[in-house]
């Protein structure tokens, strides 16, 4: 039976390929889950864009500070260790190739790891862009965590994107609620997918070609 | 002896005129000093252009000014962030221009102005819609982007505690874009909460030493 990843077990799959020792920013939104599946035995760094390095998770009650937020805009807190800059140092940091990670999520991203994820075509509301631009021109390697289809079944993995970029060619990794995809010179390969699925169940949602990788493997979390 | 005090807010944005590109720090609501904003209000300058990361949350602060009327003009990265009711509105009605900024970009434009750069390359937004119309090159390889100073009339800040030379310390993730806009605005006052004796501060954490800052203010 195919059963599609919850956004929290999606989280946790894309927690388990952070290194200890890495410095690593995570999106508003869906990413921000991420730091919650990353055990406390294995040290990562978490950067915020607002001047935080060592962020920590959400404080427990009593313990909220107003100065301290995080890039959503959500109360924070600091680890033992961490630090606070300000906003050039921050995204020096970015810029200047010394994060190790950025996680975001996308609206789209094409087949040669284009990015959208700052604007829709929504002429209401103003689009916003953030640091979505500078991370994912500046970090070492940047990943996405998304849905694989949109709401309404769209494929969101396109042989290019019909959104505004936010970076070109900068997408390495696509963790899914279907799939582990790598975006690689040779094509969209397939790393893991969930029980149930198959290439040809998986291709007809999305649309460019995609390539089994010899090595694959089933895409299972735990209940979460 | 020199002493940046002001005792009130109409000394504090003395010089502050129509027309005015007024940097305003903060991110989110935090650092954000709502109290030099609200001044701004009462003392009616107009027409002004906003640099500020968002476009205020609720109705206070950067906020207020915008539903105020003042603004001709917002620069910003990220004008939707919580409760977004007022840019919401001004945005439908086509009642103020935006210019987006990818935020790195913004914050290095302003340290531009305040370091005396005509600008610089970077390639963030290269290949995208924000890029343009402004000039590019390639650089060992890589496409680049020329982004110009961003300079202010005014940049309004906020800080933890100053003393009378204007030595500013700031709390967590409160800092964010003040020191930089204290460094880019061509008359910078500060909003702190708490003024302290010359030497009190430990030299070793000032952030914003005071050749930065022209006027301080307790709110």
């Amino acid at each position: 039976m195919t059963k599609p990843l919850t956004r929290r077990q999606m989280a946790w799959r894309a927690a388990e390929d952070i290194a200890e020792g890495h410095y690593v920013n995570l999106g508003i939104g869906l990413p921000t889950l991420v730091s919650d599946y990353v055990p406390a035995s294995r040290e990562v760094v978490f950067h915020s864009e607002n001047g935080i390095l060592g962020m920590g998770g959400a404080p427990k009650p009593g313990e909220e500070d107003p100065d301290l937020i995080n890039a959503g805009k959500g109360l924070t807190t600091l680890r033992p260790g961490g630090a606070f800059f300000h906003h050039n140092d921050a995204f020096l940091m970015i810029r200047g190739g010394h994060l190790d990670l950025s996680i975001m999520g996308a609206y789209e991203v094409s087949e040669r790891g284009d990015l959208a994820n700052w604007a829709t075509n929504s002429e209401k509301l103003a689009p916003g862009v953030g640091g979505a631009m500078d991370l994912a021109a500046g970090a070492k390697e940047v990943r996405v965590l998304m849905e694989h289809n949109s709401k309404d079944g769209a494929p969101r993995i396109r042989k290019a994107c019909s959104l505004p970029l936010t970076g070109a060619r900068c997408v390495t990794r696509v963790y899914t609620n279907l799939a582990v995809l790598d975006i690689t010179r040779d094509g969209v390969v397939v790393r893991e997918m969930i029980e149930g699925l198959d290439l040809v169940a998986l291709q007809k949602l999305t649309e460019p070609k995609l390539v089994l990788a010899n090595d694959w493997k089933r895409l299972t979390a735990p209940e979460l | 002896m020199i002493n940046k005090l002001v005792e009130n807010f109409a000394a504090a944005l003395e010089g502050l005129q129509d027309g005015a590109t007024l940097l305003c720090g903060g991110f989110g609501a935090v650092g954000e000093p709502h109290a030099l904003i609200e001044a701004v209000i009462e003392l009616g300058a107009r027409d002004l252009t906003i640099v500020c990361n968002n476009a205020g949350s609720g109705l206070v602060g950067v906020a207020a000014l915008l539903k105020a009327g003042r603004a001709r003009k917002l620069i910003c990265s990220y004008p939707r962030s919580s409760d977004p009711q007022v840019i919401d509105e001004l945005y439908a009605a086509h009642k103020i221009e935006i210019e987006l900024v990818p935020q790195g970009t913004m914050s290095e434009r302003m340290r531009a102005a305040g370091a005396g750069l005509g600008g610089f390359f970077t390639r963030v937004g290269a290949e995208t819609k924000l890029a343009e119309g402004k000039e590019s090159r390639e650089i060992d390889g890589q496409r680049y982007v020329f982004e110009r100073p961003l300079p202010g009339d005014f940049a309004l800040i906020k800080a933890h505690h100053a003393d009378r030379w204007g030595n500013l310390v700031y709390r967590k993730s409160a800092r964010n874009f003040n020191p930089v806009m204290a460094m880019a605005g061509k008359i910078t006052v500060a909003q702190v909460s708490e003024i302290v004796e010359l030497g009190a501060l430990d030299p070793e954490v000032i952030a914003t030493p005071g050749i930065f800052v022209d006027r301080v203010v307790v709110a």
